[in-house]
């Protein structure tokens, strides 16, 4: 076991916290969805038509290059609509819950790789270069599992858990047939899980402290040529509990936080539920525009409230579009409400670390890359972050790969485009960039 | 306010495409900008942002760049009724200065942000605001005496030449205020040095003015230690008065108190790096002791001691203000302090040993602006070695 201080980062202490650690029931969700955006790197070809039933387990849809990996359904029940965007493209297969609560049998002493493939609970990994769904050809060098959520507002992933942490040393042994290298662990000090089997790493320091790709380049970094996996802490239990229990279990805990929130806390609920069913009753009356956000703030995705759930299916943040409208020459403010890291406005008097009610503002325009060191100091890795950001926009392949994109995900930039001052879209840019980098190494 | 926001979006029609006004779509954006926080929302990537943009941080440099404009107001009022021996009050020197800076400051605004708009309009983009600090550094460091075409004319040149052509604000590879120094300095050199640049004589607007009482030199000190004769510096001004400021000198440059006021605003708020601003002072006083340390009457600032070196001419103005400018420096954290620690070195070097110029501070920041990204290039060489042989020992 390792000690990793992380000193960079930020943590940021935002409205709506959860201060129970008690998790009630949801409401009904009449209707779940699975949307293939979240699972990066796989193209969808369907295998359920509309109207077609399935139960909880059963494929809707595998990888148009490899039939193996398969995105199963959350709940047994009936395809209601497969919502199609731009050039047909899937944008979420949506699944009417028949109730019954049927869910698929799998024989626990099939090979561990098929049986992973076949739950669809392979989608749930990650791999290391590109940030997508691993290719089930390659044998990783390490897997690392993530025990803690630094993320703004994120919810303790023990208490996501629960009692499945138990299947958790099983889960850790799966994983360990599964690669030749370690299975590393990354914990908090003060939440630390011991006897998982696993080789365990303690990390503190400020978000992205918590991050796979953070935690990677501290312990051992991805080179050029190797992969790694990344999951967390909920999807190893999850794992073990369906090779103990030859189900897979669905079922999930969501925070629910955000200064959007009249009582944040935490609900029981299924994977891709609806947001109605967790939000009802629970958003702040007033007459801001609340923005629904599937995830944390810093990289969740927008949703209506009759949106679904998005993986990794445990926080919900909700919070105001716009604060105030039209601020009359607001980069001259003396307001205290004027929220910045950098000590130009007056908050800095109130304390970086006071919690603070953010909103989806941009608060200014997009420009060149000005001021120098902002994203370094948000990015506790051994990479030159604004050197890569400007190789990816060059889309400088050997520059790319020389300053480490192998070892990044857009996560990892995340409080980066928090911070930066010319207000570029750097998980966007980064995505883009691991995907052409991939088309070209494919 | 709310009529405000009514006329501006009365009159937003106008100016979009297909209005009568659409050639001035940059300007109105411009403006509607500075006037009203735009209501934008985060499209994709994080939900949230700092409330710090450019616009911020440029009025930030330009806060921190006050006192020296305003002691600059003060000591050009001084600096004027003491070479006309006449007795003025605090308010009449201020008020002197004043009128003298002002048209200064206009000339450079009108100029720079007129070129920036009719750019930002040529490639539909934003009106960025690089020039906001740009505009206000141009006036502190031209002297005083400095004929406006001048001024005008080598605002132009810098801004379209050095900014511009290299696609505006963060992507230029030479400070814009230096260039727009050095432009002048090399096409009029007679009116931007020797004793009778730095001084204003003649009335500004209309105000003051006299004859010049005898034995008057305005003579900056290191215009002084340039001509010293025998192994011994015999100067009127003292490293203290260099420290207060009140000698001839650029406007800006003159006082240590206002450049360090200044210097605190920057690094208190974070927009400057203190790695640049402190290895800058180191590299001026190793320089300044190593040359004091081989004294000679032959380069006879080389007698001046190393603190002096400082206190004297454009070093701190230069070391604040000039070298931190984040887009023309080096970018990594190695690479700001041997960036920083060239500059010092460079100024005292240029300074001590080339009689031709008795102020190195201008063209030092020059020089180290050309080798930022070969600095850069190294650094980030090291970090990509490394990682290549991580890779390869595997």
């Amino acid at each position: 076991m390792a000690l990793i201080k992380l000193r960079k980062g930020f943590d940021l202490n935002l409205q709506g916290k959860i201060t129970q650690n008690e998790a009630i029931g949801a409401q009904k969700s009449d209707s779940y969805a699975v949307v293939p955006d979240d699972f990066t790197g796989i193209i969808p070809r369907m295998e359920k038509k509309e109207g077609e039933t399935v139960i909880a387990g059963e494929p809707l849809y595998h990888d148009k290059n490899d039939e193996r990996i398969k995105v199963t359904s959350p709940v047994s029940g009936t395809v209601r609509q497969v919502v199609r965007g731009n050039r047909r493209k899937i944008m979420a297969v949506v699944i009417e819950d028949d109730g019954s609560g049927a869910s698929k049998d799998f024989d626990t002493r099939e090979n561990p790789k098929t049986l992973l493939l076949e739950s669809g609970l392979w989608t749930m990994l990650r791999q290391r270069p590109y940030d997508i769904v691993p290719n089930a050809e390659i044998r990783p060098r390490d897997i690392f599992i993530t025990a803690f959520d630094s993320a703004p507002l994120a919810p303790s992933l023990s208490f996501v858990m629960g009692e499945d942490q138990q299947y958790l040393k099983k889960g850790v042994e799966v994983l360990s047939t599964m690669t030749d290298g370690k299975v590393y662990l990354g914990c908090r000090a003060d939440d630390f899980i011991d006897d998982s089997g696993a080789e365990v790493n303690t990390f503190s320091g400020p978000h992205p402290a918590g991050n796979a790709g953070v935690q990677i380049a501290n312990v051992k970094p991805v080179n050029k040529g190797e992969v790694v996996w990344t999951l967390d802490v909920v999807t190893a239990a999850r794992i073990g509990k369906l090779f103990e229990t030859g189900k897979v279990d669905y079922s999930t805990i969501v925070a629910i936080t955000g200064p959007g929130i009249e009582t944040p806390c935490y609900v029981e609920a299924t994977m891709g539920c609806k947001l109605e069913s967790l939000l009802k009753d629970r958003l702040v009356t007033d007459d801001k525009p609340k923005r629904i956000i599937s995830g944390n703030v810093l990289t969740g995705v927008k949703e209506n409230i009759d949106g679904y759930l998005h993986a990794p299916y445990r926080h919900v943040t909700v919070i105001n579009e716009i604060n105030k409208k039209d601020e009359f020459m607001g980069w001259a403010s003396l307001s205290p409400k004027k929220y910045s890291i950098y000590r130009v406005f007056t908050s800095w008097l109130l304390g970086r670390h006071k919690e603070v009610n953010l909103d989806a503002k941009l608060n200014g325009g997009e420009r060149a890359i000005v001021l120098s060191g902002e994203y370094d100091r948000m990015l506790p890795m051994d990479i030159y972050a604004e050197f890569l950001i400007k190789a990816i926009i060059a889309f400088d392949i050997d520059k790319m790969e020389q300053l480490g994109i192998y070892e990044v995900a857009p996560e990892d930039f995340a409080l980066a485009e928090f911070a930066d001052t010319s207000k570029l879209e750097l998980q966007r840019i980064v995505r883009e960039g691991l995907d052409k980098m991939r088309a070209e190494m494919c | 306010m709310k009529s405000l926001r009514k006329f501006m979006d009365k009159i937003k029609p106008h100016f979009q495409e297909g209005g009568k006004l659409s050639k001035l779509e940059s300007v109105f954006d411009g403006m509607e900008t500075f006037l009203f926080t735009p209501n934008t929302t985060s499209r994709s990537g994080v939900h949230i942002h700092d409330s710090n943009d450019m616009k911020r941080t440029m009025i930030t440099v330009v806060v921190a760049l006050l006192p020296c404009l305003l002691f600059a107001m003060y000591n050009i009022g001084f600096q004027h009724f003491k070479a006309i021996g006449t007795d003025a009050t605090f308010w009449q020197m201020f008020l002197y200065g004043l009128l003298a800076m002002l048209p200064v400051i206009v000339v450079s605004y009108v100029v720079g942000l007129g070129i920036e708009f009719i750019g930002a309009q040529i490639h539909h983009k934003e009106i960025q605001e690089g020039f906001l600090v740009t505009g206000i550094l141009i006036p502190l460091i031209v002297p005083i005496n400095t004929p406006l075409w001048m001024t005008a004319v080598a605002t132009a040149f810098a801004v379209i030449f050095a900014k511009e052509i290299f696609g505006g604000t963060g992507m230029n590879i030479f400070n814009v205020a230096l260039i727009t120094r050095a432009f002048l300095f090399f096409a009029y050199p007679s009116k931007m040095s020797g004793d009778a640049a730095f001084v204003k004589l003649d009335s500004a607007l209309g105000y003051g003015g006299g004859n010049v009482v005898d034995g008057f030199s305005g003579a900056t000190p290191l215009g002084e230690v340039a001509i010293n004769v025998g192994d011994k510096l015999t100067l009127d001004t003292t490293t203290m008065d260099a420290f207060i400021g009140l000698i001839p000198g650029s406007p800006g440059e003159t006082s240590m108190i206002a450049i360090l006021i200044g210097a605190a605003i920057l690094l208190f708020t974070g927009i400057a790096s203190w790695r640049v601003m402190l290895s800058v002072f180191v590299g001026g006083l190793a320089m300044g002791a190593l040359a004091h340390g081989f004294a000679t009457p032959t380069y006879p600032a080389s007698m001046l001691d190393p603190v002096a070196q400082l206190c004297f001419g454009g070093f701190a103005f230069a070391a604040v203000f000039m070298a931190t400018d984040p887009v023309t420096g080096a970018r990594t954290k190695i690479g700001q302090y041997i960036y920083g620690f060239l500059i010092g070195v460079f100024a005292i070097l240029i300074r001590v040993y080339n009689g031709g110029y008795p102020e190195g501070a201008m063209l030092a920041v020059l020089l180290m602006n050309a080798f930022a990204p070969l600095i850069d290039y190294c650094v980030v060489q090291v970090n990509i070695n490394r990682r290549m042989k991580r890779a390869k020992s595997q």
